[in-house]
């Protein structure tokens, strides 16, 4: 099967910093993944660590300093704007803030067809409309609201009818869940599983709900500063994280059940600066389990049991417990 | 002994449309040196309950009926000036927003001593007894960061630091309204622990305001569901959570993915909407989106004890 999406040493740089002290901040540093036709694929981090940048790069939002990114076989980086728009038909995109996103003067009729009229797409507007509007579940009286009058969950459906408008091959969600309630949010959810079915649409999901990517996404990809620290199966990261820092999201996640036994990986002090990104492996200085190898040598992605994981002493097994007292 | 004690809530909101009844007959208690959860989703009534309780209700807003009891004191009743007297040494609030609690062009020092305007310790001691507070919620280098501003700690440090200042005058009851939201997940834990084990320390009582259920799991001995500005079961944490005994309750839960521990394409949802509190439905306020409805629920449920001290208002909670 070809990849619908390919990702390869993607690098994204930013210069910050006033003018005679410009310093480049690497936001991606050396990202590479792919995406199969009808795939879900999650990238799962915490703030900071380049999940949006990333998805901003694929979709040619951003530019990228190195790497390339290639859609249904073709380069897209070097492409100008006006040479994107064409592909973004295929490429959909659907922003963090459900609201936010809509334009808060359109009607959510004009919303979900403005895609037509962006690509000079001939169509019924009308029976579009309906379409588009039925598929995400909303009725007919919604085409006449403006986007303050609908709720978070509503919205959302509004933006996955935009998404979807011109049968793309490509979602890029980012945060599709973000903002809603658990209750709306299986919704929403529900939705995107049902569209992917119906529509074979391949989706990369940009989130930092484990949950969710626990039960939508195929493979995931976890980010930390920009780099991926594991790739793999969701099933297979979930039941047994290889790398710590997976390992501490994953305890991070409280449940709903006061009688759980919480063996809680806790992570010291806060997430590095990435204008001073630590020596070696750049996880060393939150690690419960980082070695003096770790503090100079930096790992290289190793592919254990179809993953790929970039830590010296990957855990077996899913977590061990830490160790109680950190050697210094 | 009971901190603070709510009883039969109203609260209205005069709007275009008519009296929006915003909180109906809400009642709880918030016992000494315990926390205790509220749990809604959005437009529950969480947030116009601490502020009833806090004596910021909009303009428009008034408290209807019922009492507000803390310390004592029926906070319903009283003027501005006594609930300001209030507010800050015996009741403290932390919100959600870091920033927005931090005053960005003032250093962290001056704002913390400002805080301390009732006190007649001397500027140094007060600056001590801050850098005391800010080790306390594990700021590094404490006394270095009395000189800092707030733009430059990062999101969980800043929410630390507003736990600290709210905690600065030992308070009898800490409200703290979804502090952790803002939080990524690895911080959101450390600072749970972080408000656990200063609660202790304090021996202050907390009520914690969230729609995580997995937070209030892990931090709460007591919680109360909310929804549509009623409370519709209360109870300790581990008996509302293994025993749910309204179906909006039992419904979330399931809601949650994280209770789904096998995979599923499948989410569970709740569907239908909120009511139009304008025009509330005249009996049960979940009825329209309950699937276990009957006839009897067009009249308001009373509150059923399930077992002592745990509450809730359905017709089908049965006492045991």
């Amino acid at each position: 099967m070809t990849a619908i999406l390919e990702v390869k040493y993607l690098e994204v740089t930013f210069r910050v910093g006033p003018m005679m002290r410009r310093q480049d901040l690497l936001g991606v540093a050396g990202v590479s993944f792919d995406v199969n036709p009808g795939e879900t694929f999650a990238l799962v981090g915490e703030s900071g660590s380049g999940k949006t940048t990333l998805a901003r790069a694929v979709n040619g939002l951003q530019p990228i300093s190195a790497g390339s990114v290639t859609f249904q076989g073709q380069r897209v980086d070097t492409l100008s704007v006006r040479e994107m728009k064409p592909l973004r038909r295929d490429m959909a995109m659907m922003f963090q803030d459900p609201v936010g996103s809509l334009s808060p003067r359109m009607k959510v009729g004009d919303l979900v067809t403005e895609a037509f009229r962006i690509h000079r797409v001939e169509a019924d507007l009308q029976s579009e409309t309906e379409r588009l509007l039925s598929l995400v579940g909303l009725t007919m009286d919604f085409a006449e609201r403006f986007p303050h009058q609908l709720s978070g969950g509503q919205a959302r459906r509004v933006g996955v009818a935009r998404a979807i408008a011109l049968n793309p091959k490509l979602v890029i969600a980012d945060e599709p869940t973000a903002g809603l309630d658990v209750s709306v949010q299986g919704e929403v959810l529900n939705l995107l599983g049902e569209l992917r079915e119906r529509l074979g649409l391949a989706m990369l999901i940009i989130t930092h709900n484990l949950h969710v990517v626990h039960h939508v996404a195929d493979r995931m990809a976890v980010m930390y500063l920009g780099r991926f620290v594991e790739t793999g199966p969701t099933e297979e990261v979930f039941s047994a994280p290889a790398h710590p820092y997976t390992a501490a999201l994953l305890s991070a996640n409280p449940e709903p059940d006061p009688d759980k036994a919480q063996d809680r990986i806790t992570l010291p002090s806060e997430v590095p600066s990435l204008l001073a990104r630590p020596e070696g492996c750049e996880f060393h200085t939150r690690c419960p389990w980082a070695k003096d190898k770790c503090r100079k040598v930096v790992p290289d992605a190793t592919a254990i049991n179809g993953r790929r994981v970039a830590c010296h002493y990957p855990l077996d097994e899913g977590a061990r417990p830490p160790p109680k007292k950190e050697p210094s | 002994m009971t901190v603070l004690a709510i009883e039969n809530l109203n609260v209205v909101f005069a709007t275009e449309g008519g009296d929006l009844h915003a909180l109906r007959d809400v009642s709880f208690k918030v016992p000494e040196q315990r926390i205790v959860g509220i749990v809604g989703e959005s437009g529950c009534g969480k947030s116009t309950l601490i502020n009833a309780i806090l004596g910021l209700l909009a303009e428009n807003g008034r408290i209807a009926s019922g009492s507000i009891s803390f310390e004592g004191e029926d906070l319903a009743h009283l003027d501005d000036k006594a609930i300001q007297d209030l507010r800050g040494p015996r009741l403290s609030t932390v919100f959600q927003d870091p920033m927005g609690a931090l005053n960005p062009v003032i250093s962290v020092g001056r704002q913390m001593r400002n805080i301390q305007y009732r006190s007649d310790l001397a500027r140094a001691e007060k600056d001590a007894r801050s850098i005391d507070m800010l080790r306390q919620v594990r700021i590094p280098d404490a006394a270095q960061a009395l000189k800092r501003y707030p733009h430059e700690f990062s999101g969980g440090m800043k929410q630390r630091i507003a736990i600290a200042m709210a905690l600065m005058m030992e308070p009898a009851l800490l409200i703290a309204d979804e502090p952790t939201t803002a939080l990524d997940a690895t911080l959101e834990v450390t600072t749970i622990e972080l408000l656990k084990d200063l609660q202790a320390e304090i021996g202050c009582s907390v009520l914690f305001i969230s729609h995580h259920l997995g937070v209030i799991a892990e931090l709460c001995d007591d919680v109360v569901v909310m929804y549509a500005g009623e409370v519709v079961e209360r109870g300790s944490t581990r008996q509302v959570f293994g025993n749910p005994s309204h179906p909006y309750t039992a419904r979330l839960l399931d809601c949650d993915p994280a209770r789904q521990s096998e995979r599923t394409r499948q989410l569970p949802t709740i569907p239908g909407e909120l009511p139009d509190l304008r025009r509330r439905p005249e009996g049960c306020i979940f009825a329209a989106r309950c699937d276990r409805r009957m006839d009897v629920c067009a009249a308001i449920p009373p509150d059923i004890e399930v077992v002592p001290g745990h509450v809730a208002r359905c017709f089908l909670a049965e006492s045991q």
